[in-house]
């Protein structure tokens, strides 16, 4: 029991302020329920909150790494969204495992939900790659944007399944 | 920049909402949130790719950048996809796992073409 509620007990044991002990009931009654309210939104929240901050991070890394990646290789090949995806498809496979439940570090769920749906989520990109294999064979390039398929595909698993098995090595070693 | 970060903010948001919705009501056992989200945007990136094709008040600047730069780059994603999938190679889970590759394949260029088709034709007709 608060203070509160025990002054107000004791005032209407004595059978005084009958009234004031309504008004003082009810607006504690409504803090209550409205703290009840956000401790049920507060998890979800700080969750939405972990994934739009880490997908800003991952979409300006994105933008700015294919852009350079981009200029540096041939122009004719959409060579920087199918760098960061393969970056990116490392990164999540090798996270996912390291703080798995097998892994060797632990992390929050916040803290997995900012890495991996977050910056791995919003550094990689499914939509621009289908738009830029649809430019090739709008192009006539049709042997390019086949290429394109098949060699983001695997490259993609091949990177996950490689951070996989270098997570899942560590997470063998001894140590804490 | 300061558009891609807000588009990022805003899709990479949009991503965890629909995949958790699509993922509570249909089960878990097979990636749909991620197959959803991916084949929508492939659409919603046709779509406006086609815009741009017919106008360029969509094929430069801020409303690329936001849009598609920043809120499809981001709604999208390929480390999921790629994850899930290793997943269930990784149960045994293999017809799934092709199934995922073949269907994610299949529907987002679909999805784009298709996209691109209602994009172009619409602001096509609106704006001659």
């Amino acid at each position: 029991m608060t203070e509160q509620e025990t002054t107000v007990a004791a005032r209407s044991r004595t059978g005084r302020e009958e009234r004031p002990r309504a008004d003082q009931t009810r607006l504690p009654r409504r803090k209550a329920a409205l703290r009840a309210r956000w401790r049920k939104i507060r998890g979800p929240l700080s969750l939405y909150l972990a994934v739009a901050a880490g997908s800003v991070c991952g979409g300006v890394l994105r933008a700015s790494t294919s852009a350079v990646v981009q200029q540096i290789g041939d122009a004719g090949f959409p060579l920087g969204t199918l760098f960061v995806n393969v970056v990116g498809s490392f990164i999540i496979g090798f996270y996912a495992t390291l703080t798995g439940p097998d892994g060797r570090s632990f992390v929050s769920v916040r803290q997995r939900q900012f890495v991996m749906t977050g910056i791995c989520g919003g550094f990689t990109t499914f939509s621009v790659f289908s738009l830029e294999t649809f430019r090739l064979v709008q192009a006539d390039r049709l042997l390019a944007a086949g290429a394109n398929v098949g060699i983001s595909v695997l490259a993609w698993l091949a990177a996950v399944w490689l951070g996989h098995a270098i997570a899942s090595r560590i997470n063998r070693i001894g140590g804490n | 920049m300061i558009w891609v970060a807000l588009g990022s903010a805003l899709g990479g948001t949009a991503r965890y909402f629909v995949s958790g919705v699509v993922g509570r009501h249909i089960g878990e056992t097979f990636p749909w949130g991620t197959l959803t989200v991916n084949v929508t945007g492939a659409f919603t990136i046709g779509l406006f790719a086609g815009l741009a094709s017919a106008h360029s008040l969509f094929s430069s600047g801020a409303p690329l950048q936001f849009m598609v730069v920043g809120f499809l780059g981001s709604y999208t994603t390929v480390s999921s996809f790629s994850l899930q999938t290793l997943a269930l190679a990784r149960d045994g889970e293999f017809p799934r796992a092709i199934g995922n590759v073949a269907a994610s394949l299949a529907l987002c260029l679909t999805a784009v073409a298709l996209g691109y088709a209602i994009g172009s034709a619409v602001l096509g007709s609106v704006v001659s």
